[in-house]
C-alpha cells in the first residue's frame, strides 16, 4: 500500500520540482500553512495564468503536489484551470474511490494513492488551496466552490 | 529491583496487536502512553460496581465514589512526595493545570507593567502560550532562557533573566522534544533570592522517574495522567498549600463554593475551589491505579530501563547514515525521548514509511515550534520510550529508517 503513496512520479516531482522559486511577475499571492505539521507554501499567480511560481517547505506529498500543480495549471485558461482544480480536489476527497482521468490530471493521477491516507490529503491539497486564494487575488476565478 | 520487560508487556493488551501486517512497535509514549490491564480494570470495576457522584451524595455509591476519588488524590500526592493530599488539584490535563496558575496569577500576584514572567525556549506550547496571554492581559513582560547547541537550557544569563522584577518562573522539567532533563536547582535558588515563584512542567518527568516536590523545592508542578499509564482527561496541578489558599477560583461553579447567595459567593478551600463541576471521577481512579502500577514496578527500575533503552537507541540511530540527532547525544541528563532528522526526507514521510512497517513515531513540531526554529528545521521525527520498550523495537526503528532511505534514495 505504501508504494501507492510514494509513487515514482511523486518522488520525482519532490526531488526535481518543476517551476519552483518565486518570480517577480505576478498579480496575486497567497501563503498557506498547515499548522499541525508546519508545511507551508507561497504561490504567485499571473493574471492570465501565464506563470505560476511558488516556494515552500514540507513533506514530499505537499511539495510534489505544488510541482504537479505548476505543470497542470500554468498557461491554462481560467476555465480549464477551474476544471482541473475541481477534478484534483475531487480525487483527493474520494478516499480512493475515484479512478482519475489522466487526460485531465496528467501526473496528478499519482495522487490517487494519497487519497487513501486521510492524514495526508491535507498535504496534497495545501498548494491547491493556496493557488485558489492567489488566483482570486489575481482576479482569476477558478471556482466552483471547494472545501479542503 | 530490575524490570522484567516481558512480564510488563504482558500487562498491556494493545502491545500484542499488529499494524499493517507487522507487530506494533509503539515508540510514541511521550505523546500518550499505553494502558495496562490493571488500569482498565480499575475503571471498569468502578463503573460497574461503585458509580455515583462525588462529594455531594449521602448514599452508599456516592460515598464509595468519593472515597475512591479522594483515595486517588492521596495516591498521587504520595507518588510525588507531597505530604498533604489537598495540595493535589485534579484538572483535565497539564495544559489546564498551567492555565489555572496563569489565569489566576494576574490577580494573586497583582501583576502589572514592570513585572516579569520567565519561561524558556524549550517549552511545550502549553507552558508558553498561557504565559504570553498573561503578559498581554497584565502588561507584564515575558522573558526566557535560550537553548544551547547541545539542547541544554542556557542559564549563563540566569542572574539577569531572573531578577527583582521576576514574579514567576515556569520551565519544563524534561523536554518533550529534546529529551533534556533540566536541573531546576539553580533556577530555584535564584528565584528564592529575588522572591519569585517557580513552576515546573513535569508532564514528561513524573511518568518516567521519581519526582519529589519537597526535594525540588518548587511552588507548582503540572503533569498529566495519560502519559503515565492512566487515561486521558485527568491531569494534576500540585501547589504549595499556602499558595493555593491565596489563589482565586479559575473555573467556578458547583463544588468550588462555600456559601452562595444572590448577592455573592464565598469559596471552598483548595482543592475543591479549583475543581468546578463533576470531576473526571473514573479517570482519576484510573490514574490512581496507574500510580499503583508504577509504584509496584518501581520508578527507579523504570528509569534504569529507559536509560538502557535510550543509550541503545542513541547508538542505533547514530549508526544510520544521514540521521542527525537533536538534543543531548549521550544518555546523561536526558530521558527516553529522542528526536532526529533524516537527511533529505521530511519527517512526515519518515513517519509514514515507519508506520507502514508497524513502527509508530511522532512527527511534526511536537507543540514546541520554537525548538524546531532554534535548530533550523520545520519539523522533527521523535521516538519516545517507556517501561515496555525493548531493544528489539529500537532495532525495528533502525531497520525502518534504512527503508526510509531506500524509498527516498
Amino acid at each position: 500500500m505504501i508504494d501507492q503513496l510514494y509513487q515514482d512520479i511523486i518522488l520525482d516531482h519532490y526531488k526535481h520540482p518543476h517551476g519552483r522559486g518565486l518570480r517577480d511577475e505576478f498579480a496575486g499571492e497567497a501563503h498557506h500553512v498547515n499548522p499541525t505539521c508546519g508545511d507551508e507554501i507561497t504561490i504567485r499567480v499571473a493574471s492570465d495564468l501565464s506563470d505560476i511560481s511558488y516556494d515552500g517547505q514540507g513533506c514530499s506529498i505537499s511539495q510534489a503536489s505544488a510541482s504537479v500543480l505548476f505543470e497542470l495549471l500554468k498557461g491554462r485558461t481560467a476555465d480549464e484551470a477551474g476544471v482541473i482544480h475541481e477534478k484534483f480536489v475531487e480525487l483527493m476527497q474520494s478516499r480512493g474511490t475515484i479512478e482519475p482521468d489522466e487526460d485531465v490530471l496528467g501526473d496528478g493521477i499519482a495522487f490517487a494513492g494519497v487519497a487513501k491516507y486521510p492524514a495526508r490529503v491535507k498535504c496534497a491539497l495545501l498548494p491547491w488551496m493556496a493557488f485558489k486564494d492567489a488566483a482570486a487575488r489575481a482576479g482569476v476565478s477558478v471556482n466552483p466552490e471547494v472545501s479542503a | 529491583m530490575s524490570l522484567d520487560v516481558v512480564r510488563v508487556r504482558g500487562d498491556f493488551p494493545i502491545l500484542s496487536r499488529e499494524i499493517n501486517g507487522h507487530p506494533l512497535v509503539y515508540l510514541d509514549s511521550a505523546n500518550t502512553s499505553q494502558k495496562p490491564r490493571q488500569v482498565l480494570e480499575a475503571m471498569q470495576d468502578h463503573l460497574e460496581r461503585h458509580n455515583g457522584n462525588v462529594s455531594r451524595s449521602v448514599h452508599t455509591l456516592g460515598t464509595e465514589s468519593t472515597e475512591a476519588y479522594e483515595g486517588a488524590r492521596a495516591k498521587v500526592a504520595a507518588f510525588i512526595g507531597a505530604t498533604n493530599p489537598d495540595e493535589v488539584v485534579f484538572t483535565k490535563n497539564s495544559t489546564e493545570a498551567i492555565n489555572l496558575v496563569a489565569w489566576t496569577a494576574g490577580q494573586f500576584l497583582a501583576l502589572g507593567p514592570g513585572d516579569e514572567i520567565v519561561v524558556s525556549e524549550m517549552e511545550h506550547h502549553s507552558n508558553l502560550v498561557p504565559w504570553q496571554l498573561l503578559c498581554e492581559r497584565t502588561g507584564a513582560t515575558l522573558r526566557w532562557f535560550g537553548v544551547t547547541d547541545e539542547g541544554r537550557l542556557d542559564l549563563t544569563a540566569l542572574a539577569d533573566v531572573v531578577n527583582e522584577r521576576t514574579k514567576l518562573v515556569s520551565v519544563v522539567h524534561m523536554s518533550n522534544i529534546l529529551g533534556t532533563i533540566n536541573d531546576p536547582s539553580p533556577i530555584v535558588a535564584r528565584a528564592r533570592e529575588v522572591g519569585a515563584l517557580v513552576m515546573l512542567d513535569c508532564s514528561q518527568s513524573v511518568p518516567h522517574f521519581s519526582v519529589d516536590v519537597a526535594e525540588l523545592g518548587v511552588d507548582f508542578i503540572a503533569f498529566t495522567g495519560h502519559k503515565m499509564l492512566g487515561p486521558t482527561g485527568i491531569g494534576v496541578l500540585w501547589g504549595k498549600a499556602a499558595l493555593l489558599d491565596r489563589m482565586p477560583p479559575f473555573l467556578a461553579g458547583g463544588s468550588t463554593i462555600e456559601t452562595v447567595t444572590m448577592g455573592g459567593t464565598t469559596f471552598a478551600p483548595p482543592p475543591a475551589r479549583f475543581e468546578g463541576g463533576t470531576p473526571p471521577i473514573t479517570a482519576a481512579i484510573g490514574l490512581g491505579a496507574a500510580v499503583d502500577y508504577l509504584k509496584a514496578v518501581g520508578m527507579d527500575a523504570v528509569h534504569r530501563h529507559e536509560q538502557e533503552i535510550t543509550a541503545y537507541a542513541l547508538k542505533a540511530l547514530a549508526d544510520v547514515e544521514g540521521v542527525r540527532i537533536f538534543g543531548p547525544a549521550s544518555p546523561e541528563g536526558r530521558g527516553g525521548t529522542v528526536s532526529f532528522g533524516v537527511d533529505g526526507v521530511h519527517p512526515h514521510d519518515v513517519g509514514q514509511i515507519l508506520d507502514d512497517l508497524g513502527v509508530e513515531v511522532r512527527v511534526g513540531h511536537h507543540c514546541a515550534r520554537p525548538v524546531c526554529t532554534r535548530f533550523g528545521v520545520p519539523a522533527m521525527t521523535r521516538a519516545s520510550f517507556y517501561l515496555y520498550t525493548t531493544t528489539d523495537e529500537i532495532d525495528a526503528l533502525a531497520r525502518g529508517l534504512e527503508q526510509v532511505r531506500r524509498v527516498f534514495a
